[in-house]
C-alpha cells in the first residue's frame, strides 16, 4: 500500500527558554518549519489514519523516525487529513504564540478545519496527479512518434530490383516501437548486402542506436567484402559509444546475384532459414551481438541459393509471439511452416503472417516489432543462369525428348521408360538412372492425379533436357496450381501406429532420388522440374 | 511396360512365403491383400515377401507394404523380405521399412536365418 502524505507547513514559534525579552521579541515571530516526509511504512501513518483527529505528539509513544524529526523541528500538534481511510496530509503546529497549551476548543476548531480542508486538498492532489499523468502520456507518445519517425525514415523506401530475384520485406512496429531494422546495400559486381538487426530496448534510445548501426553497416559494407569483417568493424565502432545495457543483434549477408552464392555472418541474431524444396535449413554462424564486447571475431559461412530457393531473415517478434495460452510461436513451428510452404499459396511472408494471426488469435497485442525479409531465386534465374553457362557451348543444352501421355493410372511406367531411353546416351550410372526413373514416375503420378485429376483428355507433358552439367526432366500438367501431396516428412512409426496415412511417400521419394526439385506455376500449367547433376558429387549413393 | 501383379502363397515350415510377380502399385492391392490373408490364415511363425520377380514399386506400393507391416506387427508376426533389387533396398532403407523388416538377398538365406526356429 502506498501512503501519500501531503507535506504542509505550519507556523510555529520556537521556544527559547531562558532568553531575554529582546531575544524573545526577536524569536516570537511566526516561523515556518519543514514537516518531514513520512515513509509509507512509518507506524505514525497507521496511527494517524486510525485516530483521524488532532494529536499532541508529546503523548505519542511510537518508534517512528518521522515523529522524532517532528519533535526535533518543534512540532507540538498534528492534525491528520484523512480521506476515505487514507492519510493524505497533515496540519503540523508548533506551540501557541501565547505559550499556552492548546485548549479543547482549539482542538475542535482544528478538527473542523481539517474536515473542511481534506476534500479540497484531495481534489487538488488528484488534479495535480492527473496533470502529471497527462504530461507523462504526452511525453511518451511524443517520444514514440519520434522513434517511429526515425525508423520509417531509415528503413528502405523501395526494394532493389534484381533480375531473377524477388525481394520482399515486412515491418510492423509494436506499439512501443522496438529497435528492428533491415537494409539493403547495393555493392559492386552484382552483389547485394542484406542487413537485419534488432536493438535491445525500445523507443527513441533504440531508434538512435539503430540509426547509428545502419550508418556504420553501410560504411563498412561498402569498404569490406567479408561479412565477418564488416560486423567486426561495426562492433569496434559501436562499442565505445553504445549506452550501457544496450546491444544490437545483426545478421549481415552478401548475395552474389549472378551465382546465388551467399556469404553471411551473424552477431547474435536469429538464424536465417534457407528454404530448399521442402527443407528449411538453418544458416548457422556464431558471433556476439554488436556493442557488447570489444575485439570480437565473427564466423563467416557460405551457401548457394539455387533456383526455387528462398532466404528468410526475421526478428524475434515473430518467433517470440505468444498466444492467449502463453504458448510461444517458436522456432520449430517457424521452421516447419517454411518447409511446408509452397509457392502456390502466395508469398512466404503472407503465409507466415497468416499462420501467426491464426496462432495468436483475435485481439492480440503485438509484443515486439516484427520484421520479415525474403529473397527468392526464381526459376527464370535458373534459365538465365543455364543460358549464361551454355553460351559458347550450345551443343551442351539439347532437348533429348519431348512427349505427352494421357492421364491414365499406370502411364507413369511409360514416362519412366521413355525418359530412361532419352537419357541413355548420357551413360548415367545404373543407380542414378534407377533413382531418376522412380522420381519421374512419382512426379508423373502427381501430375496425373493432383493436376489433371486423372482426366484422360488432359495430357501430361514431359521434356528431357541436357543442359550444361545437368540432366533436367520437366513434367507439366494442365491443372490449377496445387500443393504437392503431403509436404511433411513421412513418419513410418506414425503410419504403423495408425496416426498417419500409409500413403504420402511420393514427394519424399522424389526429393531423395534427384539432386534438385523445383516447382513452378505459369500460364501453361504446373511444372515439376527434376535435376540430376552429371558431374561432381551427386546424391544418392546406395544406402 | 507395366506388368500385372500376381501373388502366390507357399507354406514352408514356420514360414509362409508370398511370391510376388509384376508391378506393385494401386492395381496390386486386391491380389496382394488376398494373398497376405491367405498366408496369415495358416498362422505361420513369420511371413516372407519374395520380391524376386518385382521390378517396379511406386509410392502406392510402398503404402501397401506399410499396411501389411502394420498387420504383421499387430499379430506379433515378423515380416521378412527377400529378392529386392539394390535400388529398392535403398528405398526400403530411406523409407525406414528396413528398420521393421529384415531384408535378405534371397529366399534361401531368409529361410535359413529369418525363420523363427532358425533365427540366430
Amino acid at each position: 500500500m502506498t501512503v501519500s502524505v501531503q507535506t504542509l507547513w505550519s507556523t510555529v514559534r520556537r521556544r527559547r527558554l531562558g532568553r531575554s525579552t529582546a531575544q524573545l521579541a526577536e524569536t516570537a515571530r511566526p516561523t515556518i518549519i519543514p514537516v518531514p516526509e513520512i515513509a509509507p511504512n512509518d507506524p505514525l501513518v497507521a496511527y494517524l489514519q486510525s485516530v483521524a483527529a488532532a494529536v499532541d505528539i508529546e503523548d505519542l509513544e511510537l518508534d517512528s523516525p518521522a515523529l522524532r524529526q517532528m519533535r526535533d523541528n518543534g512540532v507540538q500538534m498534528v492534525v491528520p487529513l484523512v480521506s476515505q481511510g487514507e492519510l493524505i496530509g497533515l496540519l503540523c503546529l508548533g506551540p501557541r504564540l501565547s505559550q499556552q497549551e492548546y485548549s479543547a476548543d482549539d482542538r475542535t476548531l482544528l478538527n473542523n478545519l481539517a474536515a473542511q480542508a481534506t476534500p479540497a486538498v484531495r481534489v487538488a492532489q488528484l488534479v495535480r496527479q492527473q496533470e502529471a499523468e497527462a504530461q507523462e502520456r504526452e511525453r511518451i507518445e511524443h517520444e514514440l512518434q519520434v522513434a517511429r519517425l526515425i525508423q520509417h525514415t531509415l528503413l528502405p523506401k523501395t526494394l532493389p530490383e534484381l533480375s531473377g530475384w524477388q525481394l520482399a520485406a515486412y515491418y510492423q512496429p509494436a506499439r512501443e516501437v522496438g529497435g528492428d531494422f533491415y537494409d539493403f546495400i547495393e555493392l559492386s559486381d552484382n552483389r547485394l548486402g542484406i542487413v537485419v538487426g534488432d536493438v535491445t530496448d525500445k523507443g527513441v534510445p533504440a531508434a538512435l542506436v539503430m540509426a547509428t548501426t545502419r550508418s556504420l553497416m553501410r560504411a563498412a559494407g561498402q569498404q569490406l567484402d567479408s561479412p565477418g569483417a564488416v560486423l567486426e568493424r561495426v562492433n569496434e565502432a559501436l562499442y565505445p559509444d553504445i549506452p550501457e545495457n544496450m546491444f544490437v543483434t545483426c545478421l549481415y549477408a552478401v548475395l552474389d546475384t549472378a551465382t546465388g552464392q551467399l556469404r553471411y555472418a551473424n552477431a547474435g541474431h536469429d538464424l536465417p532459414y534457407r528454404r530448399h524444396g521442402t527443407e528449411a535449413i538453418e544458416l548457422r554462424a556464431t558471433g556476439m551481438p554488436l556493442g557488447l564486447l570489444p575485439g570480437m571475431a565473427y564466423e563467416e559461412k557460405e551457401t548457394v541459393l539455387e533456383p526455387g530457393d528462398s532466404l528468410l531473415l526475421y526478428s524475434d517478434g515473430l518467433v517470440e509471439a505468444h498466444n492467449q495460452d502463453g504458448d510461444m510461436f517458436g522456432f520449430p513451428r517457424t521452421r516447419e511452416l517454411i518447409g511446408g510452404f509452397v509457392d502456390t499459396a502466395g508469398t512466404l511472408i503472407d503465409f507466415l503472417l497468416t499462420e501467426l494471426s491464426q496462432f495468436t488469435g483475435s485481439g492480440w497485442e503485438q509484443e515486439d516489432d516484427i520484421t520479415l525479409v525474403t529473397i527468392s531465386c526464381s526459376a527464370a534465374h535458373r534459365s538465365a543462369w543455364l543460358q549464361s553457362e551454355s553460351e559458347g557451348q550450345v551443343s551442351d543444352r539439347d532437348p533429348l525428348a519431348a512427349f505427352t501421355v494421357s492421364s491414365v493410372p499406370g502411364n507413369e511406367r511409360i514416362v519412366m521408360d521413355r525418359v530412361a531411353e532419352a537419357a541413355a546416351g548420357l551413360d548415367l550410372p545404373e543407380t542414378t538412372l534407377e533413382q531418376l526413373k522412380t522420381a519421374v514416375a512419382e512426379a508423373t503420378m502427381n501430375a496425373m492425379e493432383h493436376g489433371n485429376h486423372y482426366q484422360e483428355d488432359m495430357p501430361v507433358a514431359v521434356e528431357v533436357l541436357h543442359a550444361a552439367d545437368d540432366l533436367i526432366v520437366r513434367i507439366t500438367d494442365q491443372g490449377e496450381p496445387y500443393i504437392p501431396e503431403n509436404p511433411e516428412i513421412p513418419d513410418l512409426d506414425a503410419k504403423l501406429a495408425g496416426l498417419q496415412s500409409p500413403r504420402g511417400w511420393g514427394l519424399f521419394l522424389i526429393q531423395n532420388m534427384v539432386d534438385e526439385m523445383n516447382v513452378t506455376n505459369d500460364d501453361s500449367g504446373h511444372t515439376i522440374e527434376l535435376i540430376v547433376h552429371l558431374k561432381g558429387e551427386t546424391h544418392g549413393s546406395p544406402v | 511396360m507395366a506388368v500385372q501383379f500376381e501373388a502366390e502363397v507357399r507354406q514352408a515350415p514356420e514360414v509362409a512365403v508370398l511370391d510376388l510377380h509384376g508391378d506393385i502399385n494401386a492395381f496390386a492391392e486386391p491380389a496382394l491383400t488376398a494373398a497376405y490373408s491367405e498366408a496369415e490364415a495358416a498362422h505361420p511363425g513369420s511371413i516372407l515377401l519374395n520380391f524376386g520377380d518385382v521390378h517396379y514399386i511406386n509410392s502406392t506400393g510402398i503404402a501397401l507394404i506399410v499396411g501389411l507391416l502394420a498387420r504383421a506387427r499387430a499379430a506379433g508376426r515378423p515380416l521378412l523380405a527377400c529378392g529386392l533389387s539394390q535400388h529398392y533396398v535403398e528405398i526400403f532403407n530411406i523409407t525406414r521399412l528396413a528398420d521393421f523388416m529384415t531384408l535378405f538377398p534371397d529366399e534361401q538365406s531368409a529361410l535359413d536365418q529369418g525363420a523363427p526356429q532358425g533365427a540366430a
